[in-house]
């Protein structure tokens, strides 16, 4: 039953006659993956070109003939540790490739007219204060009509399409006075040539056109890099399971298919299609998407595993726990994509505010060319006014300013393992100065570790770790890992024999290595007694306990003492007994904690903070902790193996690293912090042009140009939400 | 003023190349990666080996 999986499916047929295959490949952390991925599949055979797209983490290839297979080249990847999956773009991307390329291209339209027309018109202008004569005049603005009209009539599209609809839907959005806006400068210009007056404005409408549409390119491109992680993930999920029947027959069915309870296949080297738990066999698995770890795990019978997670050497029999959209995977995809389209606070202000504004906008703008009318100027010196007015007080720099620093953070959060859960984490996580940690799974490791081998020789270690591997008990994974993970592949032993309730042992050279109770090992029973369980081994003569407990996260030291440096106060909660929670306590230098708490007794502890005018962040397992989570102002939770949803906090991080947690805090006060002097640039902004405008001292060009670099300049200044310093 | 029936086709004449050479690179997809092209100019692959 050792068949892989046929990749050649996947193959597509295109337009330039060679069939290609687009993979999704995880695990690139550097650009060195360009050069290691692109040479490793060089003598792949039927392989004319792989390219790697680093910015979405996508590799197109093109093969010579349909019925290649791709499969050595996807082994190929797999053994450089990355993690690959056929990627099938569905519509809604290709969708959105279309329109960048699109703005891309009303862009370069706008952009080539804007420098001619204004080539013409600084000639006029200087023209108009030397000796330019009214027949060249004429002729430069006509040349710059028939640049303008067609360059307006082709760049301006996303606007008018954008603006009809909402009309069409009788509301109004930003787009309604950008069009009108373009439209009256261009006919205003148009009307003002055929009169050989002195003035066009042609190169106005043409500026603003090209500045907004740059501010939409920048803005869509932030969205498509934060989309495509998410996509590549749903490229993980695998279409078909292959069902183990009652009557010992098999079946293979759509993933989505599958119900709780079922038996599934899982083949060497194949992805998980569900959530479930191992019933037969026992294998390393990738796991990587669920904990961040790297390495190979090896779960045996009984342990769970998750859809979309990489099955390693052995048939596997799962029992299905969840299947289709209840899985784990399912649940990260569809956090990223809330984590992009949430609403924070500012966001529900923004579009408010938008929805009021552009209807003010307007009345604005009619307003001021009444007035000048009624106070004598021209009709046409107050249309030109009113134009300046609707273009200037367009409220694009405020409806830009905190989506698209939202869009920007939880990118960066994503990349880090961190996922939001609400839209207005960014702005709480910012306000926190207070931060409560639990203890147990989330200032130590989920899973009890090797926290103490005595005096045992490194030698010893190796053995210990060796039979552990051989048994069932649970304290015995944890000498295994701790093994595996100091000294790699420790390799299997033959011949070991399980004593069930006491130990394993093994007779090797002639001496007998035991590992298991004291007693099993011929030792006394330790005399200093804690929480922690006592595994004790044996080799010979040499000999020693080895504790299990509790072991700390490997960068909680360091993470702790970033976060008192960070002016934090920091506080553990427990629910554990005096003892320990004091020594953790003493070891991390925090010098707050409150052990053996209830948890009625840690609401009412939280609640108390709150009184005093705290902003509390609690750092709390998600599954036991879920009542103090929700009092706390604002929650985050390890999410290892745990389903992320099901965590009761406002936002998770997977892995082992409690750096997350200084990692969230950092990127969300800096996020907020720009996304404020967003909002303010952009009400400085209005403060002042709009007076200037309504009071006729502002032309349509300035205008154009004063709007639009504000919308760039939030746009650009949300960029910098990316990285922080430090971290 | 004749120079003119030279010089404003010659800017536009200009405009336009750009035009179409920019329409041509966002065609042939070298607008898809913007990081990666950063980073290739680092890889000698295109140097044979010696």
């Amino acid at each position: 039953m050792s068949t892989t999986a046929d990749y050649s499916a996947f193959l597509r047929q295109s337009n330039k006659g060679r069939p290609t295959l687009d993979l999704a490949i995880e695990g690139i952390v550097s650009a060195d993956a360009i050069a290691t991925i692109e040479h490793s599949l060089r003598l792949t055979p039927g392989l004319v070109s792989a390219r790697l797209n680093f910015t979405t983490r996508r590799l197109s290839t093109e093969w010579t003939a349909p019925d290649c297979d791709p499969t050595p080249a996807i082994e190929t990847l797999e053994r450089l540790g990355y993690r690959v999956a056929p990627f099938t773009s569905d519509r809604s991307e290709s969708d959105e490739d279309r329109r960048t390329k699109w703005l891309l291209r009303c862009l370069a339209v706008s952009g080539f007219a804007a420098i001619n027309v204004m080539l013409l018109s600084i000639s006029v202008w200087a023209g108009n204060v030397t000796d330019i004569t009214p027949e060249t005049r004429d002729l430069f603005h006509w040349l710059s009509a028939l640049i303008a009209l067609p360059a307006a009539g082709f760049s301006g599209q996303p606007f008018f399409y954008s603006a009809a609809n909402a009309l069409r839907e009788r509301r109004m959005n930003m787009d309604v006075p950008i069009s009108i806006g373009i439209s009256l400068a261009l006919g205003m210009s148009v009307y003002e040539t055929a009169h050989h007056a002195e003035h066009a404005y042609f190169d106005s409408a043409l500026m603003l056109i090209f500045f907004l549409l740059s501010g939409r390119v920048l803005d869509h491109a932030m969205r498509k890099r934060t989309r495509a992680a998410a996509a590549n993930l749903a490229a993980l999920r695998v279409p078909i399971a292959t069902r183990l029947n009652p009557d010992g027959t098999y079946s293979e069915l759509p993933s989505e298919a599958l119900t709780e309870g079922d038996l599934i296949l899982v083949r060497p080297g194949e992805r998980f299609a569900a959530d479930g738990i191992i019933i037969d066999g026992s294998s390393h698995i990738d796991q990587s998407l669920v904990t961040g770890e790297t390495a190979r795990i090896k779960r045996v019978e009984g342990d769970r595993v998750f859809a979309g997670t990489l099955n390693g050497e052995t048939l596997l029999q799962v029992k299905v726990s969840a299947s289709g959209e209840a899985t784990l995977l399912a649940d990260i995809e569809r956090l990223i994509d809330n984590a992009v389209l949430a609403k924070s606070r500012y966001v529900q202000f923004a579009d408010r505010v938008a929805q009021i504004y552009a209807p003010v906008v307007h009345v604005a703008a009619a307003l001021t060319a009444m007035v000048w009318i009624a106070l004598g100027v021209s009709v046409h010196d107050s249309l030109i006014i009113a134009i300046a007015v609707l273009i200037i007080t367009c409220p694009c720099a405020l409806a830009l300013a905190a989506p698209t620093v939202q869009v920007v953070v939880a990118g960066a959060l994503f990349r880090r393992g961190i996922l939001m859960k609400s839209g207005d984490v960014i702005e709480r996580m910012a306000a926190v100065d207070t931060i409560v940690f639990d203890k147990t799974g989330t200032l130590t490791l989920p899973e009890p570790g090797l926290d103490d081998a005595g005096e045992l020789s490194d030698e010893a270690l190796r053995w210990a770790g060796q039979l552990a591997q051989a048994s069932h008990h649970p304290l015995a994974r944890a000498v295994r890992d701790y093994a595996v993970h100091r000294f790699g592949a420790i390799g299997v032993l033959t011949g070991v024999e399980e004593v069930t309730g006491e130990g394993v042992r093994i007779v090797q050279d002639g001496v007998m290595i035991t590992l298991g109770s004291p007693a099993f090992c011929k030792l006394p029973l330790p005399l200093w007694r804690d929480q922690n369980s006592i595994i004790a081994f044996r080799n010979g003569d040499e000999a020693g306990y080895i504790s299990i407990g509790q072991v700390l996260r490997q960068d909680a030291m360091q993470t702790v003492s970033a976060l008192k440096r960070d002016g934090y106060r920091l506080i553990i909660l427990s629910g554990d007994q005096k003892g320990p929670v004091q020594t953790l306590a003493d070891e991390l230098g925090v010098g707050e904690w409150i052990a053996a708490a209830k948890p009625h007794e840690k609401l009412a502890y939280l609640d108390g903070l709150k009184s005093q005018g705290r902003t509390v962040l609690m750092v709390g397992d998600g599954l036991n902790d879920a009542p103090s989570l929700a009092a706390a102002s604002v929650s985050l939770s390890p999410a290892t193996g745990a389903h992320v949803t099901q965590a009761a906090a406002d936002a998770v991080f997977t892995g082992d690293r409690l750096a997350a947690v200084r990692d969230t805090l950092l990127l969300c006060k800096r996020g907020q912090h720009i996304m404020r002097d967003n909002f303010l640039l952009a009400l400085v902004y209005n403060l002042i042009a709009v007076p200037l405008a309504v009071g006729g001292l502002v032309t349509p060009l300035i205008a154009a140009a004063a709007m639009s670099g504000s919308s760039i300049l939030v746009t650009v200044n949300a960029l910098r939400a990316r990285t922080v310093r430090g971290i | 003023m004749t120079i003119l029936l030279y010089l404003v086709p010659a800017a536009l004449g200009l405009g336009l190349m750009a035009l179409v050479a920019f329409m041509w690179s966002l065609k042939s997809g070298q607008y898809d990666d913007l990081d990666g092209a950063a980073y290739r100019i680092l890889n000698d692959d295109d140097v044979k080996d010696s």
